[in-house]
Protein backbone atom coordinates (compact mmCIF):
# COMPACT_ATOMS: atom_id res chain seq x y z
CA UNK A 1 0.00 0.00 0.00
CA UNK A 2 1.98 3.09 -1.54
CA UNK A 3 1.26 7.13 0.25
CA UNK A 4 0.90 8.15 -3.15
CA UNK A 5 -1.77 6.19 -3.84
CA UNK A 6 -3.97 6.94 -1.05
CA UNK A 7 -3.35 10.79 -1.79
CA UNK A 8 -4.12 10.74 -5.39
CA UNK A 9 -7.86 9.12 -4.64
CA UNK A 10 -8.42 11.63 -1.27
CA UNK A 11 -10.19 13.48 -3.59
CA UNK A 12 -13.00 10.98 -4.57
CA UNK A 13 -13.24 9.70 -0.68
CA UNK A 14 -14.08 13.30 0.02
CA UNK A 15 -16.36 13.21 -2.52
CA UNK A 16 -18.60 10.69 -2.16
CA UNK A 17 -18.14 10.20 1.99
CA UNK A 18 -21.05 11.14 4.03
CA UNK A 19 -20.80 14.03 6.14
CA UNK A 20 -18.21 13.88 9.10
CA UNK A 21 -20.00 12.56 11.99
CA UNK A 22 -18.89 14.40 15.04
CA UNK A 23 -16.63 12.22 17.90
CA UNK A 24 -20.51 10.79 18.66
CA UNK A 25 -18.71 7.88 17.38
CA UNK A 26 -15.94 6.59 19.58
CA UNK A 27 -13.16 4.79 17.77
CA UNK A 28 -11.60 2.23 19.45
CA UNK A 29 -8.54 -0.24 19.03
CA UNK A 30 -10.06 -3.45 20.06
CA UNK A 31 -12.13 -3.58 16.59
CA UNK A 32 -9.46 -3.20 14.06
CA UNK A 33 -6.68 -5.30 15.79
CA UNK A 34 -9.27 -8.30 16.06
CA UNK A 35 -9.87 -8.20 12.52
CA UNK A 36 -5.66 -7.85 11.71
CA UNK A 37 -6.10 -10.77 14.10
CA UNK A 38 -8.64 -12.70 12.09
CA UNK A 39 -7.06 -12.02 8.94
CA UNK A 40 -3.95 -13.71 9.55
CA UNK A 41 -5.72 -16.68 11.41
CA UNK A 42 -7.29 -17.21 8.02
CA UNK A 43 -3.65 -16.69 5.97
CA UNK A 44 -1.91 -18.91 8.36
CA UNK A 45 -2.45 -21.98 6.71
CA UNK A 46 -2.18 -20.36 3.49
CA UNK A 47 1.49 -18.60 4.36
CA UNK A 48 2.45 -22.56 5.41
CA UNK A 49 1.74 -24.24 2.10
CA UNK A 50 3.11 -21.34 0.37
CA UNK A 51 6.68 -21.65 2.51
CA UNK A 52 6.83 -25.44 2.44
CA UNK A 53 6.78 -25.42 -0.96
CA UNK A 54 10.49 -24.29 -0.84
CA UNK A 55 11.57 -26.70 1.95
CA UNK A 56 14.94 -28.42 1.15
CA UNK A 57 13.67 -31.52 2.21
CA UNK A 58 16.91 -34.45 2.89
CA UNK A 59 14.84 -36.82 4.61
CA UNK A 60 12.49 -39.72 2.90
CA UNK A 61 9.70 -38.38 0.68
CA UNK A 62 6.55 -37.07 2.29
CA UNK A 63 7.48 -36.09 5.95
CA UNK A 64 7.51 -32.79 4.93
CA UNK A 65 7.63 -31.51 8.91
CA UNK A 66 10.26 -29.20 9.84
CA UNK A 67 12.26 -26.46 7.56
CA UNK A 68 15.27 -27.73 6.48
CA UNK A 69 16.44 -24.94 4.16
CA UNK A 70 15.83 -22.80 1.34
CA UNK A 71 15.33 -24.59 -2.30
CA UNK A 72 13.72 -23.96 -5.71
CA UNK A 73 14.27 -27.60 -6.76
CA UNK A 74 10.48 -28.54 -6.38
CA UNK A 75 9.13 -25.98 -8.35
CA UNK A 76 11.62 -27.13 -11.26
CA UNK A 77 10.74 -30.98 -10.48
CA UNK A 78 6.89 -30.16 -10.02
CA UNK A 79 6.06 -31.78 -13.70
CA UNK A 80 7.88 -34.80 -12.96
CA UNK A 81 5.39 -36.91 -11.45
CA UNK A 82 2.95 -38.05 -14.26
CA UNK A 83 -0.03 -38.68 -12.24
CA UNK A 84 -0.10 -34.99 -10.86
CA UNK A 85 -0.05 -33.74 -14.80
CA UNK A 86 -2.57 -36.32 -16.16
CA UNK A 87 -4.78 -35.68 -12.46
CA UNK A 88 -4.63 -31.54 -13.00
CA UNK A 89 -5.11 -32.19 -16.98
CA UNK A 90 -8.59 -34.41 -16.05
CA UNK A 91 -9.40 -31.38 -13.51
CA UNK A 92 -8.73 -28.24 -16.25
CA UNK A 93 -10.86 -30.26 -18.40
CA UNK A 94 -13.51 -31.13 -16.54
CA UNK A 95 -13.66 -27.82 -14.83
CA UNK A 96 -13.86 -26.19 -18.62
CA UNK A 97 -16.55 -28.43 -20.37
CA UNK A 98 -18.70 -28.35 -17.00
CA UNK A 99 -18.11 -24.65 -16.77
CA UNK A 100 -19.42 -24.24 -20.40
CA UNK A 101 -22.61 -26.56 -20.05
CA UNK A 102 -23.63 -25.32 -16.82
CA UNK A 103 -23.54 -21.88 -17.79
CA UNK A 104 -25.12 -22.31 -20.54
CA UNK A 105 -28.23 -24.70 -19.15
CA UNK A 106 -27.81 -22.27 -16.07
CA UNK A 107 -28.43 -18.57 -17.79
CA UNK A 108 -31.17 -19.97 -19.40
CA UNK A 109 -33.32 -21.12 -15.89
CA UNK A 110 -32.01 -17.57 -14.70
CA UNK A 111 -32.89 -15.60 -17.63
CA UNK A 112 -36.48 -17.78 -18.17
CA UNK A 113 -37.01 -17.04 -14.17
CA UNK A 114 -36.14 -13.38 -14.19
CA UNK A 115 -37.88 -12.28 -18.09
CA UNK A 116 -40.69 -14.23 -18.02
CA UNK A 117 -43.72 -15.57 -16.28
CA UNK A 118 -45.26 -18.76 -16.26
CA UNK A 119 -46.75 -21.62 -14.25
CA UNK A 120 -44.58 -23.20 -11.89
CA UNK A 121 -42.21 -20.39 -11.69
CA UNK A 122 -42.16 -20.38 -7.74
CA UNK A 123 -41.78 -23.98 -7.83
CA UNK A 124 -38.78 -24.10 -9.83
CA UNK A 125 -37.19 -21.29 -7.83
CA UNK A 126 -37.46 -23.59 -4.88
CA UNK A 127 -36.45 -26.58 -6.91
CA UNK A 128 -32.72 -24.69 -8.09
CA UNK A 129 -32.10 -24.12 -4.69
CA UNK A 130 -32.65 -27.74 -3.46
CA UNK A 131 -29.35 -29.52 -4.61
CA UNK A 132 -27.47 -26.52 -2.70
CA UNK A 133 -29.11 -27.34 0.34
CA UNK A 134 -28.47 -30.88 -0.25
CA UNK A 135 -24.92 -32.30 2.04
CA UNK A 136 -22.43 -32.62 -0.58
CA UNK A 137 -21.51 -36.56 0.21
CA UNK A 138 -25.62 -37.24 -0.17
CA UNK A 139 -25.41 -35.53 -3.92
CA UNK A 140 -21.88 -38.05 -4.11
CA UNK A 141 -23.75 -40.69 -3.03
CA UNK A 142 -26.88 -40.58 -4.53
CA UNK A 143 -25.25 -40.13 -8.25
CA UNK A 144 -23.00 -42.97 -7.66
CA UNK A 145 -26.37 -45.10 -6.68
CA UNK A 146 -27.86 -44.34 -10.13
CA UNK A 147 -24.43 -45.42 -11.43
CA UNK A 148 -24.52 -48.11 -9.25
CA UNK A 149 -27.85 -49.35 -10.50
CA UNK A 150 -27.40 -49.08 -14.17
CA UNK A 151 -24.26 -50.62 -13.64
CA UNK A 152 -22.67 -47.58 -15.57
CA UNK A 153 -18.69 -47.56 -14.73
CA UNK A 154 -17.55 -44.30 -13.31
CA UNK A 155 -14.62 -42.04 -14.48
CA UNK A 156 -14.32 -38.83 -16.58
CA UNK A 157 -17.54 -38.41 -17.79
CA UNK A 158 -19.72 -39.51 -15.05
CA UNK A 159 -17.61 -37.07 -12.52
CA UNK A 160 -18.13 -34.29 -15.93
CA UNK A 161 -22.04 -35.45 -15.22
CA UNK A 162 -21.82 -34.46 -12.09
CA UNK A 163 -19.89 -31.52 -12.13
CA UNK A 164 -22.61 -30.10 -14.06
CA UNK A 165 -25.47 -31.13 -12.19
CA UNK A 166 -24.37 -29.13 -9.00
CA UNK A 167 -22.40 -25.96 -10.83
CA UNK A 168 -26.13 -25.57 -12.87
CA UNK A 169 -28.21 -24.35 -9.25
CA UNK A 170 -25.20 -22.15 -8.72
CA UNK A 171 -24.84 -20.75 -12.50
CA UNK A 172 -28.63 -19.58 -11.81
CA UNK A 173 -28.65 -18.33 -8.60
CA UNK A 174 -25.27 -16.13 -9.64
CA UNK A 175 -27.26 -15.12 -12.97
CA UNK A 176 -30.54 -13.78 -11.35
CA UNK A 177 -28.59 -11.83 -9.28
CA UNK A 178 -27.22 -9.94 -11.79
CA UNK A 179 -30.24 -9.78 -14.17
CA UNK A 180 -32.88 -8.65 -11.25
CA UNK A 181 -32.60 -5.79 -12.01
CA UNK A 182 -32.27 -5.70 -15.18
CA UNK A 183 -34.58 -3.53 -17.37
CA UNK A 184 -36.85 -5.06 -19.55
CA UNK A 185 -38.08 -2.18 -21.91
CA UNK A 186 -34.63 -2.11 -23.59
CA UNK A 187 -35.07 -4.99 -24.72
CA UNK A 188 -38.47 -3.83 -26.12
CA UNK A 189 -37.45 -0.84 -27.63
CA UNK A 190 -35.16 -2.50 -29.33
CA UNK A 191 -37.71 -4.66 -30.99
CA UNK A 192 -40.02 -1.73 -31.73
CA UNK A 193 -37.38 -0.17 -34.01
CA UNK A 194 -37.16 -3.18 -36.11
CA UNK A 195 -34.87 -5.84 -34.54
CA UNK A 196 -36.26 -9.59 -34.13
CA UNK A 197 -36.43 -10.85 -30.97
CA UNK A 198 -33.06 -12.69 -31.27
CA UNK A 199 -30.94 -9.48 -32.76
CA UNK A 200 -32.47 -7.53 -29.47
CA UNK A 201 -31.14 -10.22 -27.30
CA UNK A 202 -28.06 -10.70 -28.87
CA UNK A 203 -27.58 -6.60 -29.14
CA UNK A 204 -29.09 -5.44 -26.31
CA UNK A 205 -29.78 -8.02 -23.43
CA UNK A 206 -26.44 -9.95 -23.80
CA UNK A 207 -23.84 -7.59 -23.23
CA UNK A 208 -25.79 -6.54 -20.11
CA UNK A 209 -26.08 -9.23 -18.28
CA UNK A 210 -22.82 -10.53 -19.73
CA UNK A 211 -20.71 -9.39 -16.13
CA UNK A 212 -23.18 -11.54 -14.34
CA UNK A 213 -23.10 -14.79 -16.61
CA UNK A 214 -18.89 -14.09 -15.84
CA UNK A 215 -18.83 -13.68 -12.58
CA UNK A 216 -21.17 -17.21 -12.73
CA UNK A 217 -18.82 -19.07 -15.16
CA UNK A 218 -15.83 -18.13 -12.66
CA UNK A 219 -18.02 -19.59 -9.92
CA UNK A 220 -18.48 -22.83 -11.33
CA UNK A 221 -15.01 -23.22 -12.22
CA UNK A 222 -13.63 -22.61 -9.17
CA UNK A 223 -16.19 -24.83 -7.77
CA UNK A 224 -15.34 -27.82 -10.20
CA UNK A 225 -11.89 -27.65 -9.82
CA UNK A 226 -12.25 -27.49 -6.10
CA UNK A 227 -14.64 -30.31 -5.99
CA UNK A 228 -13.31 -33.33 -3.80
CA UNK A 229 -16.58 -34.99 -2.34
CA UNK A 230 -18.77 -35.56 -5.18
CA UNK A 231 -15.44 -36.98 -7.26
CA UNK A 232 -14.72 -39.33 -4.91
CA UNK A 233 -18.05 -40.62 -5.00
CA UNK A 234 -18.08 -40.74 -8.96
CA UNK A 235 -14.32 -40.55 -10.12
CA UNK A 236 -13.85 -44.94 -10.61
CA UNK A 237 -10.14 -44.92 -11.05
CA UNK A 238 -10.01 -41.54 -12.57
CA UNK A 239 -7.71 -39.25 -10.90
CA UNK A 240 -8.60 -35.24 -10.38
CA UNK A 241 -6.37 -32.98 -8.42
CA UNK A 242 -7.90 -32.64 -5.27
CA UNK A 243 -7.72 -36.87 -5.45
CA UNK A 244 -4.42 -36.66 -6.24
CA UNK A 245 -3.51 -34.13 -3.24
CA UNK A 246 -5.39 -36.22 -0.82
CA UNK A 247 -3.95 -39.80 -2.21
CA UNK A 248 -0.48 -37.91 -2.15
CA UNK A 249 -0.84 -36.87 1.60
CA UNK A 250 -1.17 -40.06 3.27
CA UNK A 251 1.50 -39.17 5.95
CA UNK A 252 2.48 -35.59 5.17
CA UNK A 253 1.93 -33.07 2.68
CA UNK A 254 4.74 -33.72 0.08
CA UNK A 255 6.34 -30.55 -1.27
CA UNK A 256 4.97 -31.01 -4.73
CA UNK A 257 1.29 -30.39 -2.99
CA UNK A 258 2.48 -27.08 -1.58
CA UNK A 259 3.91 -26.27 -4.75
CA UNK A 260 0.79 -26.59 -6.69
CA UNK A 261 -1.24 -25.44 -4.32
CA UNK A 262 0.76 -21.99 -4.07
CA UNK A 263 0.92 -22.20 -8.34
CA UNK A 264 -2.70 -22.17 -8.40
CA UNK A 265 -3.37 -19.83 -5.68
CA UNK A 266 -1.31 -17.27 -7.32
CA UNK A 267 -3.00 -17.84 -10.87
CA UNK A 268 -6.02 -17.35 -9.26
CA UNK A 269 -5.28 -14.27 -7.44
CA UNK A 270 -3.77 -12.41 -9.91
CA UNK A 271 -6.90 -13.49 -12.21
CA UNK A 272 -8.79 -12.15 -9.85
CA UNK A 273 -6.85 -8.77 -9.20
CA UNK A 274 -6.63 -8.50 -13.30
CA UNK A 275 -10.43 -8.83 -13.43
CA UNK A 276 -11.38 -6.38 -10.83
CA UNK A 277 -9.41 -3.70 -12.23
CA UNK A 278 -10.50 -4.54 -15.85
CA UNK A 279 -14.07 -4.05 -14.69
CA UNK A 280 -12.95 -0.82 -12.69
CA UNK A 281 -11.48 0.31 -16.21
CA UNK A 282 -14.67 -0.25 -18.15
CA UNK A 283 -16.97 1.52 -15.38
CA UNK A 284 -14.48 4.54 -14.65
CA UNK A 285 -17.18 6.60 -16.14
CA UNK A 286 -20.17 5.44 -15.54
CA UNK A 287 -21.84 6.72 -12.69
CA UNK A 288 -21.66 5.23 -9.19
CA UNK A 289 -23.87 4.17 -6.83
CA UNK A 290 -21.85 2.52 -4.67
CA UNK A 291 -19.74 4.95 -3.64
CA UNK A 292 -15.96 4.97 -4.95
CA UNK A 293 -15.03 2.21 -6.68
CA UNK A 294 -10.94 2.56 -6.61
CA UNK A 295 -10.61 3.94 -2.99
CA UNK A 296 -7.30 2.82 -2.34
CA UNK A 297 -7.39 -0.72 -2.46
CA UNK A 298 -4.06 -0.77 -3.25
CA UNK A 299 -4.01 -3.00 -6.26
CA UNK A 300 -3.34 -0.55 -8.85
CA UNK A 301 -0.58 0.44 -6.54
CA UNK B 1 -47.70 -12.51 -28.25
CA UNK B 2 -47.80 -13.59 -24.62
CA UNK B 3 -48.56 -17.21 -25.16
CA UNK B 4 -45.18 -16.91 -27.34
CA UNK B 5 -43.41 -15.50 -24.53
CA UNK B 6 -44.68 -18.54 -22.22
CA UNK B 7 -43.24 -20.53 -25.12
CA UNK B 8 -39.57 -19.25 -24.90
CA UNK B 9 -39.88 -19.78 -21.24
CA UNK B 10 -40.54 -23.53 -21.07
CA UNK B 11 -37.67 -23.88 -23.99
CA UNK B 12 -35.03 -21.79 -21.97
CA UNK B 13 -35.93 -23.82 -19.00
CA UNK B 14 -36.14 -27.69 -20.20
CA UNK B 15 -32.27 -28.23 -21.18
CA UNK B 16 -31.34 -27.42 -17.47
CA UNK B 17 -33.73 -28.82 -15.46
CA UNK B 18 -34.38 -31.92 -17.70
CA UNK B 19 -30.42 -32.63 -16.16
CA UNK B 20 -31.16 -31.51 -12.62
CA UNK B 21 -34.25 -34.47 -13.28
CA UNK B 22 -32.02 -36.80 -14.37
CA UNK B 23 -28.66 -36.19 -12.50
CA UNK B 24 -30.36 -35.17 -8.78
CA UNK B 25 -34.29 -35.99 -9.29
CA UNK B 26 -33.61 -39.68 -10.22
CA UNK B 27 -30.37 -40.35 -8.31
CA UNK B 28 -32.47 -39.72 -5.40
CA UNK B 29 -35.48 -42.02 -6.03
CA UNK B 30 -32.49 -44.51 -6.61
CA UNK B 31 -30.99 -43.49 -3.50
CA UNK B 32 -34.67 -44.43 -1.94
CA UNK B 33 -35.22 -47.55 -3.57
CA UNK B 34 -31.64 -48.81 -2.95
CA UNK B 35 -32.29 -48.01 1.14
CA UNK B 36 -35.44 -50.38 0.74
CA UNK B 37 -33.26 -53.09 -0.61
CA UNK B 38 -31.86 -56.43 0.81
CA UNK B 39 -28.54 -58.06 0.10
CA UNK B 40 -24.67 -58.03 -0.67
CA UNK B 41 -22.30 -56.97 -3.04
CA UNK B 42 -21.37 -60.37 -4.26
CA UNK B 43 -25.25 -62.28 -4.34
CA UNK B 44 -26.79 -59.28 -5.48
CA UNK B 45 -29.43 -56.59 -4.04
CA UNK B 46 -32.98 -56.65 -4.11
CA UNK B 47 -35.81 -54.77 -3.73
CA UNK B 48 -38.01 -56.08 -0.52
CA UNK B 49 -39.52 -52.83 1.03
CA UNK B 50 -37.02 -53.03 3.63
CA UNK B 51 -38.05 -49.98 5.68
CA UNK B 52 -36.86 -51.53 8.72
CA UNK B 53 -33.57 -50.95 7.82
CA UNK B 54 -34.25 -47.40 8.99
CA UNK B 55 -35.04 -47.94 12.62
CA UNK B 56 -31.63 -49.99 12.22
CA UNK B 57 -29.36 -47.19 10.67
CA UNK B 58 -30.70 -44.57 13.36
CA UNK B 59 -29.98 -46.97 16.70
CA UNK B 60 -26.32 -48.59 14.82
CA UNK B 61 -25.15 -44.70 14.40
CA UNK B 62 -27.03 -42.55 16.53
CA UNK B 63 -23.92 -41.30 18.04
CA UNK B 64 -22.53 -40.19 15.14
CA UNK B 65 -25.50 -39.01 13.90
CA UNK B 66 -25.83 -36.81 17.26
CA UNK B 67 -22.11 -36.02 17.30
CA UNK B 68 -22.27 -34.67 13.28
CA UNK B 69 -25.47 -32.36 14.92
CA UNK B 70 -23.17 -31.16 18.00
CA UNK B 71 -20.68 -30.28 15.58
CA UNK B 72 -23.04 -28.59 13.20
CA UNK B 73 -24.16 -26.79 16.19
CA UNK B 74 -20.75 -25.62 17.73
CA UNK B 75 -19.03 -24.37 14.60
CA UNK B 76 -22.36 -22.64 13.18
CA UNK B 77 -22.18 -20.69 16.95
CA UNK B 78 -18.29 -20.58 16.65
CA UNK B 79 -18.07 -19.21 13.32
CA UNK B 80 -20.91 -16.17 14.05
CA UNK B 81 -19.09 -15.35 17.49
CA UNK B 82 -15.83 -14.66 15.40
CA UNK B 83 -17.25 -13.41 12.43
CA UNK B 84 -19.60 -11.03 13.37
CA UNK B 85 -17.61 -8.55 14.92
CA UNK B 86 -14.83 -9.26 11.58
CA UNK B 87 -17.83 -8.73 9.38
CA UNK B 88 -18.68 -5.40 11.50
CA UNK B 89 -15.88 -3.92 11.41
CA UNK B 90 -15.51 -4.45 7.83
CA UNK B 91 -18.99 -2.91 7.08
CA UNK B 92 -18.28 0.32 9.17
CA UNK B 93 -15.20 0.67 9.85
CA UNK B 94 -13.71 -0.52 6.34
CA UNK B 95 -13.32 2.84 4.73
CA UNK B 96 -11.19 2.50 1.79
CA UNK B 97 -10.10 -0.73 2.53
CA UNK B 98 -13.09 -2.27 2.74
CA UNK B 99 -12.69 -4.40 -1.08
CA UNK B 100 -8.87 -5.34 0.57
CA UNK B 101 -10.45 -6.87 3.66
CA UNK B 102 -13.11 -8.48 1.84
CA UNK B 103 -10.44 -10.10 -0.40
CA UNK B 104 -9.02 -10.87 2.85
CA UNK B 105 -11.56 -12.79 4.00
CA UNK B 106 -12.23 -14.86 0.92
CA UNK B 107 -8.65 -15.99 0.24
CA UNK B 108 -8.50 -19.04 1.84
CA UNK B 109 -11.26 -19.88 -1.69
CA UNK B 110 -7.92 -19.85 -3.44
CA UNK B 111 -6.48 -22.80 -2.12
CA UNK B 112 -8.29 -26.13 -2.40
CA UNK B 113 -10.48 -27.11 0.40
CA UNK B 114 -8.43 -30.51 0.54
CA UNK B 115 -4.83 -28.64 0.74
CA UNK B 116 -6.43 -25.78 3.38
CA UNK B 117 -7.42 -29.10 5.72
CA UNK B 118 -4.37 -30.81 5.24
CA UNK B 119 -2.20 -27.58 6.41
CA UNK B 120 -4.15 -27.62 9.57
CA UNK B 121 -3.06 -31.23 10.03
CA UNK B 122 0.80 -30.32 9.43
CA UNK B 123 0.15 -27.27 11.67
CA UNK B 124 -1.48 -29.70 14.15
CA UNK B 125 0.83 -32.44 14.22
CA UNK B 126 2.21 -34.16 17.32
CA UNK B 127 5.87 -32.60 16.37
CA UNK B 128 4.58 -29.97 14.34
CA UNK B 129 5.31 -26.40 14.37
CA UNK B 130 2.93 -25.43 16.78
CA UNK B 131 3.13 -27.97 19.08
CA UNK B 132 6.86 -29.29 18.72
CA UNK B 133 7.98 -25.96 19.39
CA UNK B 134 5.40 -25.50 22.47
CA UNK B 135 7.04 -29.07 24.06
CA UNK B 136 10.56 -27.44 23.71
CA UNK B 137 9.52 -25.06 25.36
CA UNK B 138 8.51 -27.15 27.93
CA UNK B 139 5.07 -25.62 27.75
CA UNK B 140 3.11 -28.68 26.99
CA UNK B 141 4.31 -32.06 28.36
CA UNK B 142 5.74 -34.58 26.22
CA UNK B 143 2.91 -36.43 25.29
CA UNK B 144 0.63 -34.00 24.50
CA UNK B 145 -1.28 -33.86 20.77
CA UNK B 146 -4.28 -32.56 19.11
CA UNK B 147 -4.77 -34.32 16.09
CA UNK B 148 -7.61 -36.93 16.49
CA UNK B 149 -9.06 -34.94 19.11
CA UNK B 150 -12.89 -32.87 18.67
CA UNK B 151 -11.23 -30.17 18.64
CA UNK B 152 -8.78 -30.53 15.77
CA UNK B 153 -11.66 -31.26 13.62
CA UNK B 154 -13.55 -28.81 14.88
CA UNK B 155 -10.78 -26.26 14.35
CA UNK B 156 -10.64 -27.38 10.69
CA UNK B 157 -14.41 -26.83 10.23
CA UNK B 158 -14.57 -23.93 11.87
CA UNK B 159 -11.24 -22.87 9.54
CA UNK B 160 -12.92 -23.78 6.39
CA UNK B 161 -16.77 -22.45 6.99
CA UNK B 162 -15.91 -18.84 8.60
CA UNK B 163 -16.20 -16.99 5.35
CA UNK B 164 -19.30 -19.14 4.56
CA UNK B 165 -20.97 -17.14 7.79
CA UNK B 166 -18.61 -13.85 7.40
CA UNK B 167 -19.65 -13.11 4.13
CA UNK B 168 -23.36 -12.80 4.47
CA UNK B 169 -23.40 -11.26 7.09
CA UNK B 170 -20.88 -8.20 5.94
CA UNK B 171 -23.64 -7.52 3.19
CA UNK B 172 -26.13 -7.72 5.67
CA UNK B 173 -24.32 -5.08 7.80
CA UNK B 174 -23.03 -3.41 5.07
CA UNK B 175 -26.84 -2.36 3.67
CA UNK B 176 -27.96 -1.09 6.83
CA UNK B 177 -28.92 2.63 6.76
CA UNK B 178 -26.48 3.97 8.80
CA UNK B 179 -28.97 7.34 9.64
CA UNK B 180 -30.96 4.73 11.37
CA UNK B 181 -28.18 4.64 13.93
CA UNK B 182 -28.10 8.41 14.05
CA UNK B 183 -31.54 8.10 14.91
CA UNK B 184 -31.43 6.16 17.64
CA UNK B 185 -28.61 8.01 19.01
CA UNK B 186 -30.13 11.68 18.86
CA UNK B 187 -33.30 9.27 20.75
CA UNK B 188 -30.98 8.71 23.95
CA UNK B 189 -30.41 5.38 23.10
CA UNK B 190 -27.05 4.20 24.12
CA UNK B 191 -24.83 2.52 22.12
CA UNK B 192 -25.30 -1.21 23.08
CA UNK B 193 -28.92 -0.72 22.66
CA UNK B 194 -28.89 1.03 19.47
CA UNK B 195 -26.79 -1.95 18.27
CA UNK B 196 -28.83 -4.75 19.78
CA UNK B 197 -31.59 -3.54 18.72
CA UNK B 198 -31.10 -1.80 15.34
CA UNK B 199 -28.41 -3.34 14.20
CA UNK B 200 -28.47 -6.78 15.25
CA UNK B 201 -31.88 -6.83 14.27
CA UNK B 202 -31.11 -5.64 10.64
CA UNK B 203 -28.23 -8.12 10.25
CA UNK B 204 -30.80 -10.68 11.09
CA UNK B 205 -31.04 -12.15 6.97
CA UNK B 206 -27.44 -12.59 7.17
CA UNK B 207 -27.28 -14.55 10.49
CA UNK B 208 -29.35 -16.76 8.66
CA UNK B 209 -28.35 -17.03 5.49
CA UNK B 210 -24.89 -17.58 7.54
CA UNK B 211 -26.31 -20.10 9.81
CA UNK B 212 -27.73 -22.55 6.50
CA UNK B 213 -24.28 -21.99 4.65
CA UNK B 214 -22.29 -23.14 7.15
CA UNK B 215 -24.65 -25.65 8.90
CA UNK B 216 -25.07 -27.97 6.57
CA UNK B 217 -22.08 -28.53 4.75
CA UNK B 218 -20.52 -28.67 8.27
CA UNK B 219 -23.16 -31.56 9.20
CA UNK B 220 -22.43 -33.39 6.19
CA UNK B 221 -18.63 -32.90 5.86
CA UNK B 222 -15.96 -35.86 6.38
CA UNK B 223 -12.47 -34.46 4.95
CA UNK B 224 -11.91 -32.82 8.36
CA UNK B 225 -12.89 -35.18 10.34
CA UNK B 226 -11.34 -37.72 8.33
CA UNK B 227 -7.51 -35.47 8.12
CA UNK B 228 -8.10 -34.28 11.64
CA UNK B 229 -9.87 -36.61 13.27
CA UNK B 230 -9.23 -39.95 14.93
CA UNK B 231 -12.12 -42.72 16.22
CA UNK B 232 -13.77 -40.58 18.42
CA UNK B 233 -14.75 -37.80 16.23
CA UNK B 234 -16.86 -39.68 13.00
CA UNK B 235 -19.42 -38.08 11.71
CA UNK B 236 -22.12 -39.49 9.83
CA UNK B 237 -20.61 -38.56 6.67
CA UNK B 238 -17.18 -40.46 7.15
CA UNK B 239 -19.78 -43.56 7.95
CA UNK B 240 -21.88 -43.04 4.80
CA UNK B 241 -18.40 -42.36 2.80
CA UNK B 242 -17.17 -45.78 4.30
CA UNK B 243 -20.05 -47.45 3.76
CA UNK B 244 -20.76 -46.98 0.17
CA UNK B 245 -17.26 -46.74 -1.04
CA UNK B 246 -14.95 -49.31 1.18
CA UNK B 247 -17.89 -51.85 2.32
CA UNK B 248 -20.26 -51.36 -0.67
CA UNK B 249 -23.22 -51.48 2.12
CA UNK B 250 -25.61 -49.53 -0.52
CA UNK B 251 -28.23 -49.82 1.71
CA UNK B 252 -26.99 -48.53 5.01
CA UNK B 253 -25.31 -45.71 3.09
CA UNK B 254 -28.44 -44.84 1.34
CA UNK B 255 -30.29 -45.04 4.69
CA UNK B 256 -27.87 -42.61 6.66
CA UNK B 257 -27.86 -40.11 3.71
CA UNK B 258 -31.44 -39.96 3.94
CA UNK B 259 -31.89 -39.42 7.76
CA UNK B 260 -28.93 -36.76 7.20
CA UNK B 261 -31.08 -34.93 4.58
CA UNK B 262 -34.14 -35.49 6.73
CA UNK B 263 -32.08 -34.17 9.77
CA UNK B 264 -31.00 -30.98 8.22
CA UNK B 265 -34.63 -30.26 6.47
CA UNK B 266 -35.85 -30.46 10.23
CA UNK B 267 -33.07 -28.18 12.00
CA UNK B 268 -33.39 -25.90 9.21
CA UNK B 269 -37.23 -25.61 9.05
CA UNK B 270 -36.91 -25.20 13.00
CA UNK B 271 -34.64 -22.25 12.60
CA UNK B 272 -36.50 -20.47 10.30
CA UNK B 273 -39.66 -20.64 12.69
CA UNK B 274 -37.58 -19.38 15.26
CA UNK B 275 -36.04 -16.60 13.34
CA UNK B 276 -39.36 -15.68 11.86
CA UNK B 277 -37.42 -15.65 8.35
CA UNK B 278 -41.04 -15.29 6.08
CA UNK B 279 -41.00 -12.21 7.25
CA UNK B 280 -37.16 -11.41 7.07
CA UNK B 281 -36.25 -12.70 3.62
CA UNK B 282 -39.51 -11.37 2.36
Amino acid sequence: MSADVAVAERPIEARAAPPPKVARRRRGWFLPVYTGVVVAYLFLPIGVMILFGFNDLQGPRGFNVTWEGFTLRHYSNVFDFPDLTSALKNSLLIAAASTIVATALGTMIALALTRHRFRGRGGTNMFIFLPMATPEVVLGASLLSLFVSMSVARGFVTILIAHIMFNISYVVVTVKARTQGFNAEWEEAAKDLGATPWTAFWTVTFPLISPGILAAAVLAFALSVDDYVITLFNAGSTLTFPLWVAGASRFGVPPEVNVMGTILFFAGVILAVASVLFQRGRYRDAPQEIGPPVAGTGFAG
Amino acid sequence: MRRRRVRVAYWLLIPGLVWLILFYVIPTVSMLSISLQEGSPERGFEFTWNLGIYPEVLARNSVQLLRSGLYGLIVTIATMLIAYPLAYTIAFRGGRWKNVLLFMVILPFFVSFIIRTLEWKFLLGDEGIVLGTLKDWGVLGPGYYLLGRPIAVLGGLIYNFLPFMALPLYVALEKIDRSLLDAANDLYSSRASAFWRVTFRLSLPGVFAGSLLTFIPAVGDFINAEFLGGPDTTMIGNVIQLEYLTNNDYPEAAALSFVLMAGILLAVTLYARILGTEELTG
